[in-house]
């Protein structure tokens, strides 16, 4: 509220989050300025995702849906416009600030893992806890729960090196998980991954998602997109199509 | 608490890499460790001998020389000569309470002394007993200076520079011998310890024979004084010793206590205060030398650094994403680049300490001058703490500013990193 800029007028409602809403976001825009040229990634994207939902963005390469992901997860700031997580306005926040809000509001999921090489899958799971400063005893049981939960508790003290994309995959999801974040942001999950380990992970997610998570996919894959429950389309950072499944 | 701990956690993970890499920033580092500590040492190291050499003359020695009235004084014409006589250190002894010590000094540069055939023309020296521990000329074992008794009962005794002892009776000893001084036999009582003398005046001590002063007298029928030692009771009282000597002697021989021509002082007093900073300004340059390089390593550690935050841009990422407040971070980074240059540190003062102890050893039986005078190098401790607050000061800054760009930048960005 503090720091609304002027283009909030046009989808009042999502500034609320007494109906559930997590992810509101209002006119954002996003250019890339490269000194020569300006690349306008995203020009005014209005979006709002509520409380267990399970979606996915959808959209060919260059199309922002990357980019749009960076700002729901706060890894990148908008250069106009407002979003607000759980109803706290994020433009504008201090970067340590940031930090904190990507560590305990947000999970990720990378195509390619981005599991921390020199650690043991364990080390990894166990970060996000260290960064939150989860006391040892708890952040043991957490991490343990957590293998338990991807099923991988034989494997939490392999490097990823030893690991196979299937199992990289579920340890970052593990780790994603590890805060209990309101929302999981998954870019491209299953990109680097054959179709069986990718369905299985598709998997995770869905359940998930019946367990009470709220999810966001990025995606150019209309098979898996076709398994979420709603399906936004961006194209020339611009959302073309906002259609829920039957 | 916490944040320390996290922060040796980062860097122990990232410490699980790139080890060549930390070896070779720990070598530069342990390099310039080397040089600032071998500069440091051998100045430190010059310095002392140079201060011994000094010493070699005597310590906080006053030397007069006879001259000429240039003020007139009390109705007498300027241009007058003053001569000293010995009776006059008996005066100045007994007026000057300033002074602790003093002798008179009578030269003849060129006097034949014999033994067997062995014959050379020499310099001999009449001076009073005090002279010895005056000017530093102390005797071998088994030998011994000039003392009263010579002094009163004008003996023929001669004490030889350690030289000139060689030369004249050879490798064995000659103390007991009788040597013809002038012609006229003369008893060796004793040999100079070999000293190293910078100052000097007259010859180097080592190569001329002592005599009394009383003796010197009788035998050469001298009358005056070649020149005049004493030494003030302290350095600080110096110009007031001066003050009062000049009055005492000024009264005796009706000078002008401020006429600066009637007698000459060589004051190595004075002189030891400007050697004492120049000795400060070589230790600096030294220092600054040692430093340089030093700095070098660091710019060499700060590029690895750099180097190794650059190539971990994207784990940085992954790690921002996770939620890592950049104190983390940047932490993690600072102490990595602490630990190197410590350990580089470490090792380059245990290896130049080391070669400073070999060094050292090597002088102390090393018969050149040339390394002699090179003095011993010594490592001291305003050595070592400037070496340790130099090398923290250089990691924190090779860690600092890579860190500090690791940090800045958008996760997203970090992320994107191949």
């Amino acid at each position: 509220m503090m720091f609304g800029n002027g283009r909030n007028g046009k989808n009042g409602s999502h500034d609320k989050d007494a109906n559930g809403t997590i992810i509101a976001l209002c006119g954002i825009r996003k250019v890339y300025d490269t000194g020569a040229i300006k690349v306008e990634a995203l020009c005014g994207v209005d979006l709002a995702v509520r409380e267990n939902e399970f979606l996915a963005i959808m959209g060919p390469s260059g199309s922002g849906k990357s980019t749009l992901m960076n700002i729901i997860g706060c890894l990148d700031t908008a250069t106009e416009g407002s979003y607000r997580l759980r109803g706290e306005q994020v433009t504008g926040l201090t970067i340590d600030r940031l930090a904190e809000i990507r560590n305990r509001r947000v999970g990720f999921v990378f195509q390619n893992f981005n599991l921390l090489p020199q650690l043991t899958a364990y080390e990894n799971v166990e970060m996000p806890l260290l960064f939150k400063g989860t006391p040892a005893r708890e952040r043991r049981a957490r991490v343990q729960h957590l293998f338990e939960q991807v099923g991988l508790t034989d494997r939490m003290l392999h490097r990823p090196v030893e690991l196979s994309g299937g199992q990289m995959q579920r340890v970052a999801i593990a780790r994603a998980l590890a805060c209990e974040p309101d929302i999981i942001l998954a870019d491209e999950p299953t990109g680097n991954l054959d179709t069986t380990s990718g369905r299985d992970i598709v998997g995770i997610f869905e359940e998930l998602w019946k367990k009470g998570h709220t999810l966001v996919l990025i995606t150019h894959d209309a098979a898996i997109a076709a398994r979420t429950r709603r399906v936004v389309r961006v194209q020339d950072g611009v959302v073309v199509s906002d259609e829920l499944a039957a | 608490m916490r944040t320390l701990s996290l922060i040796v956690r980062l860097f122990r993970s990232a410490a699980k890499i790139q080890r060549k890499r930390m070896v070779l920033t720990m070598t530069a580092i342990a390099w310039g460790t080397i040089a600032i500590l071998l500069l440091l040492s051998f100045g430190e190291g010059l310095k002392r001998s140079l201060q011994q050499g000094q010493h070699g003359l005597g310590e906080s020695l006053v030397i007069i020389w006879m001259g000429e009235t240039e003020k007139a004084y009390v109705g007498l014409p300027a241009g007058r000569p003053i001569r000293l006589i010995p009776d006059d250190v008996e005066l100045v002894l007994k007026n000057v309470p300033e002074i602790a010590g003093a002798s008179g000094e009578m030269h003849n540069w060129n006097v034949q002394l014999v033994n067997g055939r062995t014959a050379l023309n020499k310099r001999v020296v009449g001076v009073h007993p005090a002279y010895g521990e005056l000017r530093a000329t102390y005797p071998q074992a088994g030998g011994r200076y000039i003392d009263e008794l010579d002094q009163q009962l004008k003996r023929r005794v001669v004490f030889l520079g350690n030289e000139l002892a060689k030369d004249l009776f050879g490798a064995g000893d000659p103390v007991g011998k009788t040597l013809l001084v002038a012609d006229m036999p003369f008893t060796v009582i004793g040999v100079l310890q070999k000293k190293r003398q910078m100052g000097m005046y007259g010859g180097p001590d080592s190569d001329r024979a002592t005599i009394p002063l009383s003796t010197f007298e009788a035998m050469f029928g001298r009358r005056y004084l070649s020149n005049l030692i004493y030494k003030p009771a302290t350095d600080d009282l110096s110009p007031a010793a001066k003050r009062r000597f000049m009055e005492v002697l000024g009264g005796k021989y009706r000078f002008d206590p401020a006429d600066t021509r009637a007698l000459y002082f060589w004051d190595t007093i004075e002189q030891a205060k400007v050697f004492e900073k120049m000795m400060i300004g070589i230790e600096i340059f030294l220092g600054v030398i040692g430093g340089l390089t030093l700095i070098i390593g660091g710019v060499g550690v700060a590029n690895i650094m750099f180097a190794a935050v650059t190539h971990r841009t994207r784990e940085i990422g992954v790690q921002m994403a996770l939620g890592a407040r950049r104190l983390y971070i940047t932490g993690a980074i600072v102490l990595e680049s602490l630990a190197l240059t410590f350990l580089g540190g470490l090792f380059g003062i245990g290896i130049g300490a080391a070669i400073v102890q070999t060094l050292a050893a090597v002088q102390a039986h090393a018969k050149s001058e040339a390394m002699e005078f090179l003095g011993q190098p010594t490592i001291s401790v305003p050595i070592a703490v400037t070496t340790v607050t130099l090398l923290g000061l250089i990691g924190l800054l090779a860690g600092y500013f890579p860190a500090r760009r690791a940090v800045s930048v958008q996760p997203a960005e970090a992320l994107r990193f191949e």
